[in-house]
């Protein structure tokens, strides 16, 4: 949301949306120094909350150095250095999104540096799978990676951006699978549907992109619309875009909602 | 949904997507070149439409996809380009 306008805000209270859950991503160009980063934590955990409850909106947020920034193992090493100090922040639900972007060396060692900070302070995970032609490698890389720590447990790792040939690989591995919804050139919302009533209704859930990028803040509001034209019951719409996520982040004692 | 309701709801959706997609394989086809591997893919997957394979997206999103396994030695690039390379 940091990238976002407060019209965004409105929209989104306005549509039903009980929280926003938001990852610390890549900003579109890389940042110079580890002090870049402590800025954008301190905007995560302390600014952007303050913002979001302007509108009554409980905000919440992922730390990390996200992949795009992972090639420079110093800066990623001086980044996972100060992570801790922002754990116990109240808004804080974990180390995300972490993951891999081109699946190259230096990500996959950042990416175990990563898990190693989760399993040493009882974090949930957050995973960003790599786009197109990368996807399929990066999950399976990302997930044989995670299920070699045994300090991990699947049930609180979600391994994000899932398509139609990634998600059976996630759900096997028994971690939660998100998808991520876009106006274009990846998810839609009839996409997302289709996933749920091919592969279930379990361990999964869906999330809006919105960032600096094409991107549509009520994606989900929207794709439960989609499911209704479709006949879905509203038990199993309140399941995928409610329960599913308050049931996986409820394992974080940060997560609470106002009493609906 | 039955199969009717389906096709009620999401026809005319399917339809002018398909005639995009022709239209974007006239221009390609129009303009001056050899295909890349983006485009080899591109007509890799659009053969997995007419196998009568269950699973059509996501055998079209695997013949755009990275086959191997090994790690890359560095990232060169941030974006992805919608095809493997290695492909051709």
């Amino acid at each position: 949301m940091v990238s976002r306008v407060t019209d965004d805000y409105t929209h989104m209270v306005t549509a039903g949306c009980q929280a926003v859950c938001e990852p610390a991503f890549w900003a579109g160009f890389d940042r110079s120094s580890a002090a870049g980063f402590y800025d954008y934590f301190c905007q995560l955990t302390e600014h952007e909350p303050k913002r979001a409850a302007k509108f009554g909106l409980p905000h919440f947020s992922w730390l990390c150095i996200n992949p795009k920034e992972s090639e420079d193992l110093k800066l990623a090493d001086d980044v996972l250095a100060i992570i801790p100090k922002f754990l116990d922040r109240p808004n804080v639900l974990g180390i995300g999104e972490i993951g891999l972007n081109k699946n190259s060396r230096n990500e996959i060692k950042v990416l175990e540096k990563h898990v190693d900070l989760a399993a040493r302070h009882h974090q949930l995970i957050l995973v960003h799978t790599p786009h197109l032609e990368d996807k399929l490698k990066g999950t399976r890389l990302i997930v044989d990676l995670i299920k070699s720590d045994k300090r991990i447990q699947p049930g609180r790792v979600i391994i994000d951006h899932v398509e139609e040939h990634t998600v059976q690989l996630v759900l096997d591995a028994g971690m939660w699978a998100g998808m991520t919804l876009y106006p274009e050139s990846k998810c839609s919302p009839a996409r997302a549907i289709d996933m749920v009533e091919m592969y279930g209704n379990e361990q999964i859930w869906m999330n809006c992109a919105c960032d600096w990028g094409v991107s549509d803040p009520l994606a989900v509001p929207k794709t439960a619309l989609e499911m209704r034209k479709r006949g879905h019951r509203a038990e199993a719409i309140d399941k995928l875009v409610f329960q599913n996520p308050a049931k996986f982040l409820g394992q974080c004692p940060n997560f609470k909602l106002p009493e609906l | 949904m039955t199969r009717q309701q389906t096709l009620d709801l999401y026809f005319m959706d399917a339809r002018w997507k398909l005639i995009d997609l022709a239209a974007f394989i006239d221009r390609v086809e129009r303009a001056e070149g050899e295909d890349d591997f983006r485009m080899k893919a591109f007509r890799t997957a659009l053969m997995e439409l007419s196998k009568g394979n269950r699973e059509k997206a996501k055998q079209v999103l695997l013949a755009f996809s990275d086959p191997t396994t090994e790690p890359i030695p560095t990232a060169t690039t941030k974006a992805a380009c919608g095809a493997w390379p290695g492909a051709q």
